[in-house]
């Protein structure tokens, strides 16, 4: 090879290194170190630092509140999830045939997402307060919607759904915005209902959105912190405690590096086999 | 001021072979021609002498100077490109002054040069404008104005016409022409328009999946095809291919050519050399007319002969009809002949 | 009648996304006395007292500074690095792109909790706690995945004829991607530069583990955190609420079409 293009070659790697630099000291190390965290007892206090191999994993097998973070890490992750699909879906479709006030809308429906979550865990701790909360009184009820271990998760919920419905709304219309009008055109003029036209037609075409918008939303339910940490504080009774709160209690507030980085790294492995899954679904769908 | 050498070219995208085996000197200041269909890798040539593909094996060589490691901005060629590629965030101005800007030219000499190429092209009044304001004729101006500005030792067209509506393409491509007699440059073109490149060129590479058919100045490749290929390609409406089974039924006999097995042959004859007549003569073919085409200033006819189709050329004032008998009349000596299996000229 | 369930429609999902904010907003402006008491719903004499407080009671100034600083900060670093990155991976020839690609788009799967120890650890060490510096490296590194695969995809957008005429008109590939391709971006630079700012603006979890004191608290960790003697000082906490999100409501109501331009660009197109 000769020097000028070698030197070309040197000057491209440089474009990618600052990237790969940042990435690699500040995502890929930290990843890599807290699998090696995990296989140590560790506590930072009283400087222990002792390889224990699987240990942790196997403690965890056992930890009933381990358990219980995944729960309800799960059913946060599975209900909100599935309730954002539903409810974004149906905005989407009729948001789709507003044509003056999208431009508005759409505004409307970015100002939930845009709001910091801590935000907006305040404001619905505030909404949900059981003696002066508007909730309760536009309700007519005296409910301590975050005090009641049957309901927390779902305030939780309902918070979440809120906040992400309008973005997976937002996703799914810029999705229905690539189908052709001429598809439509042509399954009524054949004189299908409108039913079935969606079944049909608009179903099948948004999926590989639909897809999208899945990951990306399973992958931010599972990881779920702020928003309900801020709320609930994992409590009451634990009810409301996900992995992530769990994960950053054992390590933060009890210190205990090595259990809480195994903790971590279930989250971790979660979230990296879900991504595969639905990787391979979307790979079936758009080939 | 420079010479082009392609030695030994070869030009793959991972496993497709692109090129292969490319050797052609371009000789200085000489209007050079590469055509072909589509996908016949006419661009990727114009890449690898710009230096934006490198080659896979063989060499490149300006004056002699191999210049396989050189980035396209120190190979001191300029490229109009068939989307003109103007710069949509400057105006003409900027977009003409781009390449001496970044040469770090003093501004005064560089409002010289932009004023000098503005007026040759006639874009003052367009200096302040940017490309999206101006018309597609206009636009190719600019991308013309952007290569002439400087002087480079080779330009570099890739169908800088093709997307003219077909009057102004006509009249652009005779002011490339003039262009290239005032200022007189190596020019390598590239269209898969065979007339274009006939009119324009003082040498033709008519190019076929990434290797040259034949290579030489227009006339001789309208004349003496040295392929089947080239012989279909250039040349409009496209020559008349008949098949070596019916010689016995033609006025021709290529044993006087020296040549045997007939089976093997193929025969060429252009729609131009051929006239279309209402009664018969001696020597002619006598074939159904099936359609008549007039075109201004030739009326081309269709008829259908032994169950082939023949194009003639009709002459003024003998009508013909459609279903009614025409009588082909081939002009002699203009014969073409092909070995069918490799497609090579013969005789 | 379908016209009228339509606007119905329209109505009630305008009110479930703006009712929480409206609420917010009127306890912001409630006098205390009134917040334990329902009805009335309007403040009877709106008052501005809950506004003085947290500026006058609390570094809140400065906290809102800092989060001004890290956002901008990491803003202007994910965007100079990642526009580098992307770049390259649009239009250079670059051995194994799709890989390198899918590897930086893993990099935005990566769940926050998991890095954070280490990063902690790290922290600790090289003495940046309670620092900016410590917020804006790791706010880069998570936002830049997400910066590369959104800039990619503009740079791939803008014809491969520009960056090719730029190379041959004498620019280097850092000279084009300066000249040329990096001013034919910037609808995907405002469009990334929004996403990257709201994402610093609003980050918890490592402003709670990286920061100590007002010193380099940002927004996110003073709302949570917001002190109070005996009870919640719920007017404060809206008030404070509403402080922080109106720049960002200000950003939504200017830029609306380019950041769901750039929300889109990866999940629509690619
Ligand atoms: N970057 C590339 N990667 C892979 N294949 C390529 C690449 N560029 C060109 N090719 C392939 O090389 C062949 C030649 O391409 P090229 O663009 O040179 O054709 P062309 O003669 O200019 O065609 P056209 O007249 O359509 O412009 C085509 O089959 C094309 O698909
Ligand atoms: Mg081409």
């Amino acid at each position: 090879m000769s020097r000028s293009q070698s030197h070309e070659r040197t000057t491209h790697f440089l474009f990618l290194a600052p990237a790969f630099l940042i990435l690699g000291s500040v995502l890929l190390y930290p990843g890599i170190s807290v699998l090696w965290l995990s296989l140590h007892r560790r506590l930072l206090i009283f400087d222990i630092s002792r390889f224990v191999g699987l240990d942790n994993f196997a403690y965890l097998m056992q930890d009933a509140r381990f358990w219980n973070a995944f729960g309800n890490t799960l059913y946060f992750t599975t209900v909100s999830v599935s309730a954002e699909l539903l409810l974004g879906l149906g905005v989407a479709v009729l948001l789709h045939r507003a044509f003056r006030a999208k431009g508005l809308m759409r505004t409307v429906l970015l100002i939930p997402w845009a709001v910091p979550t801590v935000v907006s865990a305040k404001m619905w701790e505030w909404l949900y307060n059981p003696d002066f909360g508007l909730l309760n009184y536009l309700l007519g009820l005296r409910i301590n919607w975050l005090g009641a271990p049957a309901l927390a998760l779902h305030a939780a919920i309902l918070m979440d759904v809120w906040k992400t419905t309008p973005f997976v709304a937002l996703l799914l219309m810029a999705g229905l915005q690539t189908i052709p009008g001429e598809l439509y055109q042509a399954a009524r003029i054949d004189g299908a209902s409108p039913w079935m036209v969606f079944r049909t037609i608009t179903l099948p075409l948004l999926k590989p959105v639909i897809l999208v918008v899945l990951i990306f939303r399973t992958l931010d339910a599972f990881r779920v912190f702020d928003a309900v940490y801020v709320l609930t504080g994992g409590g009451p009774a634990n009810t409301t405690e996900t992995l992530s709160i769990y994960a950053y209690k054992v390590l933060f507030q009890t210190l205990q590096f090595g259990y809480g980085s195994a903790i971590a790294v279930t989250v971790f492995l979660f979230v990296g086999l879900t991504s595969l899954l639905y990787v391979r679904q979307l790979r079936g769908v758009t080939t | 001021m420079a010479e082009i050498g392609l030695q030994d070219v070869h030009k793959s995208f991972k496993d497709v072979e692109v090129l292969r085996e490319l050797n052609l000197t371009i000789k200085d200041k000489e209007f050079f021609t590469f055509v072909g269909p589509s996908g016949c890798g006419k661009s990727t040539i114009l890449n690898l002498l710009a230096g934006l593909e490198a080659v896979t094996s063989g060499a490149v060589f300006f004056n002699g100077e191999n210049v396989n490691a050189l980035p396209p901005g120190d190979r001191d060629v300029a490229m109009v490109f068939q989307s003109y590629a103007l710069y949509p965030h400057m105006r003409v101005y900027d977009n003409l002054a781009f390449p001496l800007k970044v040469k770090k030219e003093a501004p005064e000499e560089i409002r010289g040069k932009v004023h000098g190429v503005a007026a040759v092209l006639g874009l003052e009044p367009l200096l302040k404008r940017f490309p999206r304001e101006l018309s597609g004729g206009q636009r190719q101006r600019v991308a013309l104005g952007r290569a002439l500005i400087r002087r480079p030792r080779v330009f570099l067209m890739d169908e800088p016409l093709s997307n003219l509506d077909a009057r102004l393409r006509v009249e652009m491509r005779a002011e490339l022409k003039e262009l290239h007699q005032r200022f007189p440059a190596t020019t390598v073109y590239v269209t898969h328009d065979q007339e274009e490149a006939m009119a324009l060129s003082d040498r033709i590479a008519v190019l076929n999946r990434g290797r040259v058919e034949q290579c030489g100045p227009p006339e001789e490749i309208y004349g003496q095809p040295a392929t089947l290929f080239v012989a279909e390609f250039v040349g409009s409406p496209p020559m008349n291919v008949i098949d070596g089974s019916l010689l016995p039924h033609l006025p021709v006999s290529p044993s006087v050519l020296g040549l045997q097995d007939e089976g093997n042959l193929v025969v060429g004859i252009r729609p131009a050399d051929v006239d279309v007549l209402s009664q018969e003569e001696t020597g002619t073919l006598s074939a159904q007319v099936l359609l008549i085409e007039p075109t201004g200033n030739n009326t081309w006819v269709d008829g259908l002969w032994r169950g082939m189709k023949l194009k003639g050329r009709a002459v003024p004032g003998d009508p013909l009809t459609p279903g009614r008998p025409g009588f082909f009349r081939i002009l002699p000596d203009r014969w073409h002949f092909f070995h069918k299996t490799s497609g090579r000229r013969v005789g | 009648m379908k016209r009228f369930g339509f606007f119905a429609g329209l109505l009630l999902l305008t009110l479930f996304c703006l009712g929480p904010l409206v609420w917010q907003l009127i306890t912001a402006f409630k006098p205390t006395a009134e917040l334990t008491t329902l009805p009335p719903l309007l403040p009877s004499r709106p008052t501005l007292n809950h506004f003085a407080a947290i500026f006058a009671g609390h570094p809140f100034l400065r906290i809102i500074a800092n989060s001004f600083v890290v956002a901008v900060a990491c803003t202007v670093l994910s965007l100079a690095v990642g526009s580098l990155a992307a770049f390259a991976l649009a239009r250079l020839p670059i051995k194994r792109k799709g890989l390198i690609l899918a590897l930086v788009l893993c990099g935005s799967m990566f769940p926050p909790i998991a890095t954070v120890s280490p990063l902690y650890m790290i922290i600790r060490t090289l003495a940046v706690r309670d620092t900016l510096l410590a917020l804006i490296l790791t706010y880069t590194s998570f936002a830049l995945p997400l910066t590369i695969w959104v800039l990619t995809h503009f740079f791939r957008s803008i014809p491969r004829e520009l960056y090719a005429a730029a190379r041959i008109d004498g620019c280097t590939a850092f000279q084009s991607f300066r000249m040329v391709m990096l001013p034919l971006a910037v609808p995907g630079l405002v469009a990334t530069a929004i996403l990257v700012f709201i994402y610093s603006w609003n980050e918890f979890l490592f402003a709670l583990t990286f920061t100590a004191t007002a010193a380099s608290r940002t927004i996110p960790v003073g709302i949570a955190l917001f002190p109070g003697l005996h009870e919640v000082p719920w007017g404060e906490i809206a008030a404070a609420s509403v402080v922080v999100t109106l720049p960002l409501l200000g950003l939504v109501f200017i830029f609306q079409r380019r950041i769901i331009e750039g929300l889109t660009a990866g999940a629509v197109k690619g």
